[in-house]
């Protein structure tokens, strides 16, 4: 089990990229550039306040996880 | 009789905390119980679909906030005592509710009206992002071994509580005044009654005694000389906090906003259901489902809580989109035989502050008893521009309430399952010199941030697929909720384990 959870530690890291990158040029940069306030606002919400927590939170996630902080025998 | 003691020790405990909760709860959720009246009030009518989605933006902007009262008064709560923080966040908040009910509106105010409603909505945020942690970990920290799962899950009901209470004040409110009364000034009053929760916090304060387990931590010197730098600086502890949010807390925001707060935006803008038809059906809901939290709080100190909160996820995951197909479907006109006879269409002409506006009614009926009125307004500026829009409700049948009361009770049902255990939870998974931070910072995160946002994003994926003229377009706004559930749930499988829960 422990193994697993190192190996999906990169699964973690690579979404977080992942996520990161279709927030900002696909949900975050075309909305808040556009002209209608409900693209502005949803924009906002994704790139500001969604994206970082995401992309920071499950990068932290997958390196701990990766680097063995979950194993059992670490508790 | 030393049981009999305790067991009244800890009742007078829930008690109080749950009573301060509660009402804090009730404060918060006013404003998007609200939100399609508050939209009318300090925003700019011209365009009512921005004016809504700046309203549950400003709904959301004090859940975002919260983590910044987790971190805040979380520290205060690890340095100074539960106690003393529990009564100044009930106090922020009772007098923040209070002031929002006394701002005029945009007509009279301008954008100050908006602005201010943004300010006392972030000190709310701050006050609630302080409140909760603190009540789970005094509760927690008085219950009995082995029990806190159940004791922590009576807190755990008074955020349903504090939403059910909320919308039964409206809904009287509403009944007691007429239609035009409660839209002038009507709608102020559940604001101005938080004036109470000033007075009852400071009744509180006098039956309040610091948690045990504080008070012997501090004794012994053995409480942090600064919590925020403990709890994030530390890896030990940092990587506590990332598993509860991305294990747990996330998937149960989620789910918690969309049982509740997205079903009623959903039944009232998608659907079209006639706004206090939604709010009864929701409180009846609401109120079936409540026991089950203490039942599912019960449940974890049995047989563990991972399994109960992953198996409420894994149900929303599979069931959110066949639910709310059938809801739709309920009450959907091209279900139902009109009859064509008995349409009234009418018109009228209403002066507005900005120029001039044409109203065409048309009122349908259908054979099943549901009554459709579409209201297409047009509003002529002064310099000729025409804006058209429509706002349509539906009057629904008893057997369609009903059957969308049901549906409603399933994702509460989920909520139950998900929320009931997640106090003990997080209050298992950190040391007492930590835990008023280390708990309320993740579920903070996942409540407010991620579930508080959802109503406002989920609305907007529906209103662009809907534009995109996607056949589901209803549906769309799912898809957020789903995908972080999913994503939770594999992770709390995998990551989190039982002998991680180690701290009394």
């Amino acid at each position: 089990m422990d193994q697993i959870k190192r190996i999906l530690g990169v699964l973690w890291l690579l979404l977080a990229i992942v996520v990161a990158y279709y927030s900002v040029f696909y949900f975050g940069i075309p909305k808040i550039t556009s002209e209608a306030q409900e693209d502005i606002v949803f924009g906002v919400i994704i790139l500001c306040v969604l994206t970082p927590i995401i992309s920071l939170g499950l990068g932290f996630f997958g390196y701990f996880a990766l680097s063995g902080a979950y194993d059992k025998k670490e508790q | 009789m030393n049981e009999q003691i305790e067991t009244k020790s800890i009742l007078k405990v829930i008690g109080i905390s749950s009573l301060g909760t509660l009402i804090e709860w009730y404060d918060f959720y006013i404003f998007g119980s609200l939100a399609v009246v508050l939209s009318t009030k300090f925003f700019p009518l011209e365009n009512p679909t921005a004016a809504f989605l700046s309203t549950l933006a400003t709904f959301g902007a004090g859940f975002v906030v919260r983590p910044f009262g987790a971190l805040f008064f979380g520290s205060m709560g690890d340095l100074i005592g539960r106690k003393f923080t529990f009564i100044m966040t009930l106090t922020l908040m009772g007098g923040s509710t209070f002031l929002i009910g006394c701002i005029p509106s945009y007509a009279q105010w301008g954008y100050a009206a908006p602005a201010l409603v943004l300010l006392l909505r972030l000190l709310q945020g701050l006050a609630l992002g302080g409140q909760y942690g603190g009540a789970a970990t005094y509760v927690a920290e008085h219950a009995p071994e082995g029990k806190r799962g159940y004791w922590t899950s009576w807190i755990q009901t008074t955020a349903t509580l504090g939403l059910f209470v909320s919308l039964m004040v409206i809904f009287s409110v509403k009944n007691i005044l007429t239609e035009a009364d409660f839209d002038a000034w009507g709608w102020r009053i559940p604001f101005l009654l938080s004036i109470f929760l000033v007075f009852i916090s400071f009744w509180i304060k006098r039956y309040m005694d610091e948690s045990p387990v504080f008070q012997k931590a501090k004794k012994e010197g053995k409480t942090s000389k600064s919590p925020i730098r403990d709890s994030f600086g530390n890896k030990y502890n940092l990587k506590y906090i990332l598993l509860a949010l991305f294990g747990a807390v996330l998937g149960q925001g989620v789910i918690w906003y969309t049982g509740q707060f997205y079903a009623m935006t959903y039944m009232k803008k998608v659907m079209e259901v006639q706004t206090d038809q939604v709010d009864l059906l929701l409180g009846i809901a609401l109120l079936i489902a409540t026991p089950f939290f203490v039942f599912f709080g019960w449940l974890s100190d049995k047989v563990g809580r991972k399994w109960i909160m992953l198996l409420g996820m894994a149900l929303a995951v599979i069931t959110y989109r066949p639910i709310y197909e059938q809801m739709y479907q309920t009450t959907n006109t091209d279900n139902k035989t009109e009859m064509v006879n008995q349409t009234k269409v009418s018109s009228q002409k209403l002066s507005r502050s900005y120029g001039e506006e044409h109203q065409q009614i048309t009122t349908k009926k259908y054979t099943d008893g549901t009554v459709y009125r579409l209201v297409q307004t047009t509003q002529v500026k002064p310099d000729k521009t025409e804006v058209t829009y429509h706002s349509n409700t539906k009057t629904i049948t008893p057997k369609d309430r009903n059957m969308l009361c049901f549906y409603t009770f399933l994702q509460v049902l989920y909520i139950t399952m998900v929320y009931g255990p997640i106090a003990a939870f997080l209050v298992d998974l950190f040391p007492a010199k930590l835990r008023y931070t280390s708990m309320s910072f993740p579920y903070h995160i996942g409540n407010g941030v991620f579930g508080g946002l959802l109503p406002a994003v989920s609305t907007y994926l529906v209103s662009n697929a809907q534009i995109n003229n996607d056949p589901q377009f209803y549906l769309a706004g799912l898809w957020y909720p789903i995908a972080i559930s999913g994503v939770c749930f594999i992770i709390g499988a995998i990551y989190i384990d039982k002998s991680f829960i180690k701290h009394k």
